[in-house]
């Protein structure tokens, strides 16, 4: 066993639950303000709760991308390229999505808000289906040749496993974000959203469980397996919780749930990091994959400072805006200020 | 077109279009960060009302940075996998340690920054723009030591066909990347500073349209008050200050990048000769530096080209810091590169039509020529320009004439113009490398990678072209939005990013937060989305 491509293997499928666990909700939120809130002062509330928050959140993707580059080149190199549409539509969504945030608010017209509540929830709907469709396809294999390159084409990468990942990842996304509000907000958002946990949880993390244990069929050892039955667990009794009304326990019964997910999954495949479906004998592994010993131990130097003070300042940050948002806090939507602009368009008249 | 020439517009493309809100974002957050800390020091209210507004228009920019950003970071695997395989193991550690030293502060310290006016303590609430601003430099370092490898690779060993690190060290105080980064970060100050200039003297030059300021008898401004919201003394405190810090900033960026590029040229001397000659279509060896050569600079044939003015000595100086080195051209330099590099591509599968191909070792002169000297000129313009408008406005006050109003916000884009022909120039300089070879005669010589090699072999020309396609119609419509914006927020004034001035007018000014008792709930949100 390779120690420090094992360690490096860790620390990406670390980096991986970071960020389905914390964009998570923030990919979710975005969906729901298309299909939870009523009304605009509903959106800004469900907006606001990941206002300051989600462009650190998603920083945990730039992460895990670097992070495999660094760490395991190969493995970068040949996922990336093998999923080239794929992710061409994931890196639209994200642009969108993050212009939409900062944008949407800047001008005061009914179309223009609505065009950007479009970009938020499909591109938050594509992010998440995209990369839950790359993280399955890099557990069950893609058609990659000797050199580590696809053959077969653009859409060589489709298979069951794409939509299944795809699914797992939005379907979690969904409940863990309502979850997130009913501790993030008050008031009628607050008890609809506790409402819409309950009926949604056991529906919406079935394509999870149904990837995480169709790795295990593939792949599995005794302690994944282990896994399998503890995410399963957490996840009814995220449900239990949440129908007896408790707001703090269903959101950590699915951090385990995505934990203890993430871990059976990762430990079924490991050492393989990518399966080629063409011949087993080009798969890549944690070994073959990696980068030197002297890169990664200056790698693991740095993360191993750099990490602990990332997770210390961004609790920090949640610490800050703790507070929970009401309608009664959004104030009245400014959008654009009158003030010379009235005038100057007067003056143009 | 082939892939290869696909993917390589598509990179230029999105990376001169990333490097557009980069030096913004670099630029004006610095200089924000300096006005926050000047009004804690003296509480003036200009420098309240300078941070936000100044503030608004560096969230519109921001936002549009980290949204191309992030095709940047995936780009390497996609679409040239080959070139990823090949330098990962030097390459992706500045890039990983880029997304978890910087971005991580820069996201996290910013949305703190934005939400956190009332939830932090003013002096927690300035370190944090602060933090986020050190994270923005410590991001440009990071990079250009990744793009200074590729110019000059240091601190490797070829194993196995691959170079891989054995001196970190090395890598991260690359002599490249020490001076391109501080080079890039002074070309980041001329945009901040022309940006500022320029919007600030717009307002001036209105404010005296409207007749709100005059002019006493020995020329110099009276501030006036006009019976809209944040029309008044300050208001004219605010952009006349801004047009000075915004001039001095512009003088102060010139004359870093011309010092560093000095420095830049002498390396580039010894590190890509190629490149230097090709900067000054220079076909044989001499001293002279060409002020302006006509001819076709693009022939193959090198000896079209004639030098229409051309100054002695002065390339000597540019190269090597005396009058007399005589810098090899292109012709000699040919044969070198020929003799150590190879004529032809070789016959790997990997190369695919292009194996066996004569390697074209002199950049496309054109670019470069017109490249080295749009990046100087477009930046001496500005501070050339920045000096007028200080002299002019000496007095407070700038000219009514609306042609020299014009003039100031088109300056605005000079120094844009600066830094996208100096990255234009330093990656087309390099052609037809991707990882120029190190010529140090200390010498890890062989580690160098053709263009032609670096492309993704699994990759479809057609795959490369929709994304082509599809980033580039995406890129021109945010273009249009993000300046629509930025054109609205600076027509609305410092009162567009200050609501609480319509709601106040009548509140004494307090001189710490503007003086408005906060609205029901903004205890909650200090700003809202
Ligand atoms: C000289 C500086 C510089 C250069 C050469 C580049 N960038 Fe950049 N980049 C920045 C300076 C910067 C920045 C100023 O730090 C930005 C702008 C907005 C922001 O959030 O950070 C940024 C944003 C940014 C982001 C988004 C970060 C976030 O979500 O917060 C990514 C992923 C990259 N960049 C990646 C790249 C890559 C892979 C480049 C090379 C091809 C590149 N950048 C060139
Ligand atoms: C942000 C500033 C940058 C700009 C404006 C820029 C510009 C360009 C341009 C115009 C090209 C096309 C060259 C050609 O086709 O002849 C190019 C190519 C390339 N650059 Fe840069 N570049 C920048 C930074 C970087 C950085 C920081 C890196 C590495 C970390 C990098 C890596 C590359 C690569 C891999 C190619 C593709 C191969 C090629 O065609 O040369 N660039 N860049
Ligand atoms: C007298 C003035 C200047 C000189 C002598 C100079 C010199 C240079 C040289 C030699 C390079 C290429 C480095 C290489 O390829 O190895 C370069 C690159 C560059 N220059 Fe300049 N420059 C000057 C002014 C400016 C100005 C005013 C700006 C922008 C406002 C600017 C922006 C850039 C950028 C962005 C690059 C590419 C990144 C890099 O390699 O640092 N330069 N410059």
């Amino acid at each position: 066993m390779e120690f420090l491509p094992t360690i490096w293997f860790v620390a990406i499928a670390l980096l991986w639950t970071g960020y389905l666990f914390l964009e998570g909700f923030d990919l979710g939120v975005g969906m729901l303000m298309k299909l939870f809130a009523r009304n605009d002062t509903e959106r800004r509330v469900l907006l606001n709760t990941i206002g300051p928050v989600w462009d650190g959140n998603e920083v945990w993707l730039l992460t895990a991308g670097g992070a495999t580059f660094a760490a395991f080149p190969l493995w970068y190199a040949s996922l990336f390229s093998a999923l080239y549409l794929p992710l061409l539509v994931v890196l639209v969504a994200l642009i969108f999505r993050a212009v939409a945030f900062e944008y949407r608010g800047k001008v005061d017209s009914e179309r223009w808000r609505s065009g950007w509540d479009w970009a938020i929830a499909l591109g938050s709907f594509v992010a998440a289906f995209g990369v839950g469709a790359a993280l399955a396809l890099t557990t069950t294999g893609l058609p990659v040749d000797a050199n580590g390159d696809r053959s077969g084409g653009p859409f060589a990468w489709f298979s069951g496993y794409a939509v299944l990942g795809g699914l797992a990842v939005v379907g979690f996304a969904l409940v863990h974000a309502l979850a997130f509000l009913t501790l993030k907000t008050d008031g009628d958002v607050r008890v609809r959203s506790r409402q819409w946990l309950v009926r949604w949880l056991p529906v919406a993390i079935l394509p999870m469980l149904a990837w995480v244990i169709a790795v295990q069929a593939l792949t599995g050892r005794p302690w994944t397996w282990a896994a399998t039955v503890i995410a399963a667990i957490a996840a009814a009794v995220a449900w239990l919780f949440a129908r007896r009304g408790a707001e703090r326990r269903p959101f950590v019964g699915l951090a385990l749930l995505i934990v203890a997910g993430a871990a059976a999954i990762f430990g079924a495949v490991y050492p393989v990091v990518l399966p080629s479906t063409i011949d087993p004998s080009f798969s890549l592994t944690v070994g073959s994959a990696s980068s030197s010993d002297y890169t990664l131990s200056l790698m693991s130097i740095a993360a191993a400072i750099g990490l602990p003070i990332v997770i210390a300042y961004q609790a920090w940050t949640y610490w800050v805006f703790r507070r929970r948002v009401a309608t009664t806090h959004i104030p009245p939507a400014h959008g654009f200020l009158p003030a010379i602009a009235a005038k100057v368009l007067a003056d143009k008249e | 077109m082939d892939a290869l020439e696909i993917a390589r517009w598509q990179f230029g493309i999105t990376t001169v279009y990333h490097f557009m809100m980069v030096p913004l974002t670099i630029g004006l957050g610095l200089v924000v960060a300096v006005i926050q800390t000047l009004w804690h020091r003296t509480g003036k209210q200009e420098y309240l009302r300078m941070t936000k507004f100044w503030g608004k228009l560096f969230l519109i920019n921001f936002i549009m940075g980290v949204a191309t950003g992030i095709v940047q970071e995936f780009q390497f695997g996609m679409a040239w996998s080959e070139y990823s395989r090949f330098v990962g193991d030097v390459f992706g550690a500045p890039l990983a340690l880029e997304a978890l030293l910087a971005f991580f502060v820069e996201s996290t310290f910013l949305g703190l920054w934005i939400f956190g006016w009332k939830q932090l303590k003013k002096g927690v609430h300035l370190t944090c723009l602060w933090i986020a601003v050190i994270g923005s430099l410590f991001s440009a370092y990071f990079i250009i030591v990744a793009n200074s490898w590729m110019q000059h690779p240091v601190g490797v060993e070829m194993v196995n066909g691959r170079p891989v690190m054995t001196d970190a060290w090395a890598v991260f105080t690359n002599n490249t990347a020490l001076v391109a980064v501080p080079h890039t970060l002074f070309g980041a100050l001329g945009v901040a500073g022309a940006f500022l200039l320029g919007i600030a003297w717009y307002h001036l030059w209105r404010r005296r349209r409207d007749g709100i300021d005059t002019v006493d008898a020995e020329g110099r401004a009276v501030p006036g008050v006009a019976d809209i919201a944040g029309r008044d003394k300050t208001d004219y405190q605010v952009w006349i200050q801004s047009l000075r810090i915004g001039a001095v900033v512009a003088m102060i960026s010139f004359a870093g990048t011309a010092f560093t590029g000095d420095l830049q040229g002498k390396l580039m001397f010894v590190q890509q000769p190629m490149k230097m000659a090709a900067a000054e279509a220079a076909c044989h060896d001499g001293t002279g530096f060409s002020v302006l050569s006509v001819g076709n600079l693009g022939s193959k044939n090198c000896d079209d080209i004639v030098a229409v003015i051309e100054v002695p000595g002065i390339l000597s100086f540019l190269a090597n810091g005396d009058f007399t080195t005589e810098v090899k051209g292109v012709n000699s330099l040919l044969d070198e590169y020929k003799d150590k590099y190879g004529t032809h591509v070789p016959n790997k599968p990997l190369y695919s039509d292009r194996a066996g191909q004569e390697v074209q070792y002199v950049p496309v002169m054109e670019v470069t020529y017109w490249g080295f000297r749009t990046m100087i000129g477009f930046g001496g313009i500005a501070a050339f320009a920045a000096m007028l408008a200080l002299w002019v406005t000496r007095r407070g006050v700038v000219p009514r004439a609306r042609w020299l109003m014009r003039l100031a916000v088109f300056g605005i884009l000079a120094p844009f113009g600066a830094n996208a022909a100096g990255w234009i120039f330093t990656e087309m300089g390099r052609q037809p490398f991707v990882v120029a070879p190190n010529p140090d005669p200390t010498g890890i010589d062989q580690v160098f990678m053709f263009t032609a090699a670096a492309v993704s072999p699994g990759v479809s020309a057609g795959e490369i072209m929709t994304s082509l396609v599809v980033l580039t119609a995406i890129y021109a419509v945010l273009l249009i939005v993000e300046v629509r914006l930025l054109v609205k927020y600076t027509r609305g004034g410092v009162a567009s990013a200050m609501p609480e001035l319509t709601e106040s007018k009548k509140q004494p000014a307090g001189k710490d937060d503007g003086g408005t008792p906060p609205p029901a709930g903004t205890d909650v949100l200090a700003f809202a989305y």
